[in-house]
């Protein structure tokens, strides 16, 4: 199985992180996303790094998944790192390098670590009061777990158009691949339209 | 059994001058009460559009879709608890990350509590040889544990009707007898759209639909031999 289709999926467990409650994790991954982002240092940027990681061993998710998951958000790392290269130099590059891969693990070690009917619970609990206003929480809580869970989704049809691509002999050309990839994840939304319409769920 | 009726329910959308609707499904009229109705034709013929119409995923354009008395253009949320849907691919049926998660999905409207709502999921899942599934990423199963698991989710809700458009056309030979053979010993009414005409023989009532109409109704031998005389070899 693919690396792809397991990123961000939850991974049963009983460690202190599984059982913590879904709203202390999602705090703590906000504010933490926050100092990441607030605090300008290199050095910094590599303990916040060693405390994902270390989050990561404590919830005893599967490294090695993680380690191919994060390959693909390594790419669009460097990409943001060679431009902060150009622009402000080697240590900022290395500093947002490093940033994006510390937010992916802790994004990760939280969906890892949380079933996305638990968020979907938590989401509609604290929602609720914003019915009298006429917020469907179901309903805002439905799009936040689908976002969440679109991810594996979208990029396996990446890899499928990539692969269908390079098939074609057209692997290395930007519109062959980005067209096609584009269409698929419209038609792809529509079909999970279509699915949740059947099953009735948005209807109340 | 329940009551599925069409009364000249039709399906058409602009056409590609604009001066001209084209027409997908043309007024057709049925009364549906068997419990294994299967509906076959040619790709495009309008098999999955008429299968749309039993539970409002594709509105008529004229006529009415009856189900149990109850409208489908008016009283989509109650006729959608009542029919069911598996699509042909699993994978856009499947909208959670782990198997228990998706089947807890469809079981959110009516288990509010979270506890009671996994220990039925789990249970639904059981009844399909998935229960060891249950936390595995819902993109780790085989092509027939994915089409298993996306009957699951319908089934879940227990609703009267299961409508299935083409569910085993994306599976091998030992797949397609396994969710052939699930869908067949459902105590619910199943309206099966196949190409899979060993699939359409063992219904009580087969449609052929042709052109965009019902060109042959009648019981599952008859009909399917109807279906093979016009397909040009």
């Amino acid at each position: 199985m693919s690396s792809p289709y397991l990123v961000g999926v939850y991974q049963p467990g009983t460690t202190i992180l599984h059982r913590l409650p879904v709203g202390v994790k999602l705090g703590a991954l906000a504010v933490f996303s926050i100092v990441v982002v607030v605090v300008r240092s290199a050095p910094y940027a590599f303990v916040f790094l060693a405390v994902a990681v270390l989050a990561a061993l404590v919830a005893r998710t599967d490294l090695r998944l993680v380690a191919r998951s994060l390959r693909s958000v390594l790419l669009f790392a460097a990409i943001f790192a060679a431009l902060q290269w150009l622009l402000y130099g080697p240590a900022k590059a290395t500093e947002t390098l490093v940033d994006l891969l510390t937010l992916a693990l802790a994004a990760m070690v939280v969906s890892a670590t949380t079933p996305v009917n638990a968020m979907l619970d938590a989401f509609i609990r604290w929602i609720g009061p914003l019915r009298h206003v006429g917020v469907d929480p179901e309903r805002v809580a439905l799009t936040i777990g689908l976002a969440i869970q679109a991810l594996p989704g979208t990029i396996a049809l990446a890899v499928e158009t990539r692969d269908a691509a390079r098939a074609r002999g057209l692997g290395r050309h930007p519109r062959a691949y980005l067209t096609p990839f584009v269409i698929r994840v419209v038609a792809r939304a529509h079909e999970t339209g279509d699915a949740l319409h059947a099953r009735g769920i948005g209807d109340d | 059994m329940s009551v599925i009726e069409l009364d000249q329910a039709s399906v058409a959308v602009p056409g590609p001058d604009r001066d001209h609707d084209l027409v997908i499904l043309e007024p057709t009229t049925l009364h549906l009460t068997e419990q294994r109705i299967g509906l076959v034709g040619a790709n495009g013929s309008g098999k999955s559009t008429l299968a749309r119409l039993l539970n409002g995923l594709v509105t008529a354009s004229s006529g009415r879709v009856v189900v149990d008395g109850l409208d489908v253009a008016r009283e989509g949320s109650a006729v959608r608890r009542k029919v069911g849907f598996c699509f042909t691919d699993p994978a856009a049926q499947l909208v959670m990350p782990t198997c228990v998660e998706d089947v807890e999905l469809s079981l959110r409207r009516t288990v509010k509590k979270a506890s009671e709502r996994r220990a039925r999921a789990v249970e639904v899942l059981d009844r399909y040889g998935l229960a060891a599934h249950a936390d595995s990423s819902v993109h780790t199963l085989s092509g027939g544990q994915r089409q298993l698991l996306a009957l699951a989710g319908v089934l879940a809700t227990e609703p009267a009707i299961v409508v299935a458009d083409e569910p085993t056309t994306l599976l091998d030979l030992a797949n397609t007898r396994r969710v052939g053979d699930a869908l067949f010993a459902l105590e619910q009414q199943l309206v099966l759209v196949t190409h899979d005409l060993d699939l359409a023989r063992r219904c009580d009532r087969v449609l052929v639909i042709a052109d965009a109409g019902v060109r042959f109704d009648g019981p599952a031998d008859a009909a399917v031999d109807h279906y093979l005389s016009t397909v040009p070899s």
